[in-house]
């Protein structure tokens, strides 16, 4: 009997349910009574804050009981065909209630700061609805007892990131970055559904539990089966989590509003595929070749990224690739079955980068309220167009300090203790294989590119003379508290989220990795560990901490924003920067190599000669003649002339009696 | 009595019948052809009785009776089709043609 039965903790459903009458309300009243912002705004909010409310107090119910134990609480059976039975299950473990924990509490800040954000919007029923609706789906998906109810959050995160990207659909270019998104991440969906399949046919099964039970008696380590599933799902975490070569859609998605750049592009769907290569660890632990790939591809998605991000001008573009590089982090983490280490920095970096994203949000909110009192057309998300805005927002210019001294690994903020336990990690399973000291080299050349533009960003945002204009500049000014609390409450986190796993030398130390051992632990051992000794450790913490100083340095000497000029007056970028500020043109290559190719086999073969050849000459247009043909054969039985007739009655006759005579 | 003679000329009667109804043209004589394959039957019947019972020549009357009713119809259709198309050529009447 677990534990946790009877409890809090049966209401689990709840925390889905709640979110999603939130939605549920908010979309009938985008009908109904879209002007109705007071109600929209407490029941949007309410319904989050409820859920992380109920989230806290079943966390404090598996603190106090201490049960290793899943609690998988089935709703109903969804299907039983043949040998497959599926049940809507919920899972309770102390992976998923950590996500819960992240989902509603810092979807809750962002839910508060859209209120301020989106006050003015005439969409603002609908904003809300769509957000609520991600949250309960996000839900869905860390709940989630078995792959397809995962895959049913997975795929619903996906519909709102796309609903949300291009939520002001009246723009073809914003449409268009969500229709791309939603595209993007069915290449990656595909190969989650392979691997659900493959899993199906191998196991029989498809529940978490039973799958991690079974899959090592199965297979054994390195079955080329189990490695295909392990890379498989790993297709399916690129594209939702934006790792190479899937990551384009990403960047692109900041065309929606930045609280859902924030919640949705950084915080949490994002992150997803970090939490499934975490839930799936047994069959990632399995396939030491598929780990191997996962944490490389993180890792040149982490520098690739991060190169990208140096030569950026849209502060939301920079934070884009800080996302997709930080994610890359992550994935070396789990690569490095180092979960906790993943999950520990997917939980930092859901406090620095939705900080980040908010207060670059409260910074976009203020430029365009002075371009807009002025009647200006300028980019108000171009970092040449800002400078000196530190005396403005001062609130803003704090916390976002924060984060970014937590981005670049300064101590003793949350972005230091992650980052550093994931290169360590990395580093530490080079005993195992070299390439990891290689995966670990690649980690720290982006921790000093992080370093750098993180601090570029600051510097020509906040710091130096004002380019907004002279008329503009009166009025720019300090966000709402409605937007500045949630920041300052993120800030707070970022301080102090490092304190949940902290290094092995301090006290209290490894409060995360204790928790999460009984859902990891299998994979892990499985895996097999790697220690470090405890010099090269504080040799490695050493290092991390210069580079992440030496990057701030190098930035602040370096860069000149009192050199800038607004982007209307910019020249073009020349030779290498020019490069990177056209992120080495992938979405060209991609159009050239993969969009166009694919749209001329579709209009030229697919259509012109499939469909038009033979479905609708062969098949329709075919079967039509062949039936006209058929029946003017019979008609020209039909003479008309009694003669014919009679003559064929008497035929008709001798033939049926020559037959009953034989 | 033999049997022979009466089915041969049956026989006869009937494919003079059948021969009339495919060759001619005019409605009046295909319609005594059928009448003379009908006749026909009624000899066999007849001439069969001998053998099998009072049977057939108790259908001959049946036979009759219906060839009666037949010619009643038949001819009143012959009727109307000369009044409608003036002629009673079965070639020249093929409204029916697909």
């Amino acid at each position: 009997m677990n534990p946790l039965a009877g409890t809090v903790a049966d209401r689990v459903g709840l925390l889905i349910l709640l979110p999603f009458l939130g939605f549920l309300v908010n979309g009938a009243l985008a009908f109904v009574r879209p002007q109705a912002k007071k109600v929209v705004s407490a029941v949007g909010v309410g319904s989050v804050a409820l859920a992380f409310v109920l989230a806290a107090g079943i966390f404090a119910k598996m603190l106090g009981t201490r049960a290793d134990e899943p609690l998988v609480r089935t709703l109903w059976t969804w299907m039983r065909v043949g040998t497959l039975h599926l049940d809507v299950a919920l899972q309770l473990d102390h992976l998923s209630i950590v996500m819960v924990l992240v989902v509603t509490g810092v979807g809750s800040l962002i839910h508060v700061f859209s209120i301020g954000y989106m006050g003015e919007d005439p969409g603002y029923a609908r904003y809300f609805a769509y957000l609520n609706l991600f949250i309960a789906f996000m839900l869905v998906l860390v709940l989630g007892a078995n792959f397809p109810v995962l895959f049913v959050g997975w795929e619903g995160v996906g519909l709102c990131s796309y609903l949300l990207i291009g939520f002001w659909f009246t723009d073809a270019q914003k449409a268009a970055a969500g229709l791309k998104a939603f595209l993007v991440n069915r290449i990656g969906d595909a190969g989650f559904l392979i691997a659900m399949f493959l899993i199906f046919q191998h196991l029989g099964r498809l529940d978490f539990i039973g799958v991690a039970r079974y899959a090592p008696e199965r297979f054994g380590l390195g079955d080329p089966t189990v490695t295909a599933i392990a890379l498989l799902l790993f297709l399916g975490c690129a594209g939702k989590s934006a790792q190479i070569p899937l990551y384009v859609w990403l960047p692109d998605a900041m065309a929606g509003p930045t609280p859902v750049s924030a919640l949705i592009h950084a915080a949490t769907m994002v992150t997803a595929g970090v939490f499934l290569v975490a839930r799936a660890n047994v069959l990632f632990g399995l396939a030491p070749t598929a780990q191997a790939v996962v944490a490389v591809v993180g890792a040149l998605t982490a520098l690739f990224a991060a190169t990208i991000g140096v030569k950026q001008w849209d502060i939301k573009k920079v934070l884009a690739y800080s996302t997709v590089s930080q994610l890359g982090y992550m994935f070396i983490g789990v690569g490095a079955s180092a979960y906790a280490a993943g999950i520990f920095h997917l939980i930092t970096h859901a406090f620095f980068k939705a900080l980040l994203f908010l207060g670059s949000g409260s910074v976009i909110h203020a430029m365009h309220h002075a371009y807009h009192a002025t009647h200006r057309h300028d980019d108000p998300q171009d970092m040449r167009n800002m400078g000196g805005l530190k005396q403005y927002l001062p609130k803003t210019f704090a916390t976002m300090w924060i984060a970014t001294l937590a981005i670049a690994g300064v101590p003793p903020l949350a972005g230091f203790f992650s980052k550093d336990e994931i290169l360590a990690a990395a580093f530490a399973r080079g005993q195992i294989a070299p390439v990891w000291y290689a995966i670990w080299f690649l980690g720290t050349a982006t921790a000093l590119l992080t370093a750098f533009y993180m601090t570029r960003l600051m510097l020509y945002t906040f710091h130096g003379p004002n380019r907004t204009g002279d008329a503009e500049r009166t009025h720019l000014h300090e966000s709402p508290p409605v937007m500045t609390t949630p920041l300052i409450v993120l800030a707070a986190l970022t301080v102090a989220g490092g304190a949940l796993n902290l290094p092995d030398f301090l006290p209290a130390s490894g409060w995360l990795h204790h928790w999460l051992d009984p859902v990891v632990s299998q994979g892990t051992r499985l895996a097999g560990g790697a220690e470090l000794p405890r010099t090269t450790e504080a040799v490695l913490i050493g290092a991390a901490i210069a580079i992440a100083v030496l990057g701030i340095w190098l930035a602040w000497t370096r860069l000149k924003p009192a050199a800038l000029v607004p982007a209307a007056q910019a020249p073009d970028e020349v030779g290498f920067a020019r490069v990177l500020y056209e992120k080495y043109n992938i979405d060209e290559l991609y159009d050239a190599a993969i969009v166009r190719p694919l749209v001329w086999i579709s209009r030229n073969v697919l259509w012109k000669g499939v469909d038009v050849g033979v479905i609708d000459g062969a098949g329709v247009n075919g079967s039509a003649f062949l039936a006209r043909t058929l029946g003017w054969i019979g008609t020209r039985v039909q003479t008309g002339r009694l003669g014919t007739y009679a003559v064929l009655f008497i035929v008709g006759v001798l033939a049926v009696l020559s037959a009953l005579t034989r | 009595m033999p049997l022979g003679p009466s089915l041969l000329v049956s026989a006869m009667l009937f494919t003079i019948g059948v021969v009339g109804v495919l060759l001619r043209r005019n409605a009046i004589v295909i319609f005594m052809c059928v009448e003379l394959m009908l006749n026909a039957v009624n000899l066999t019947f007849v001439a069969l009785s001998q053998r099998l019972g009072l049977e057939g020549q108790v259908f001959v009357f049946f036979v009759m009776t219906v060839a009666a009713a037949e010619a009643a119809v038949g001819l009143a259709i012959i009727i109307a089709l000369y009044r409608h198309r003036d002629t009673l050529n079965l070639d020249s009447i093929n409204l029916l043609r697909g």
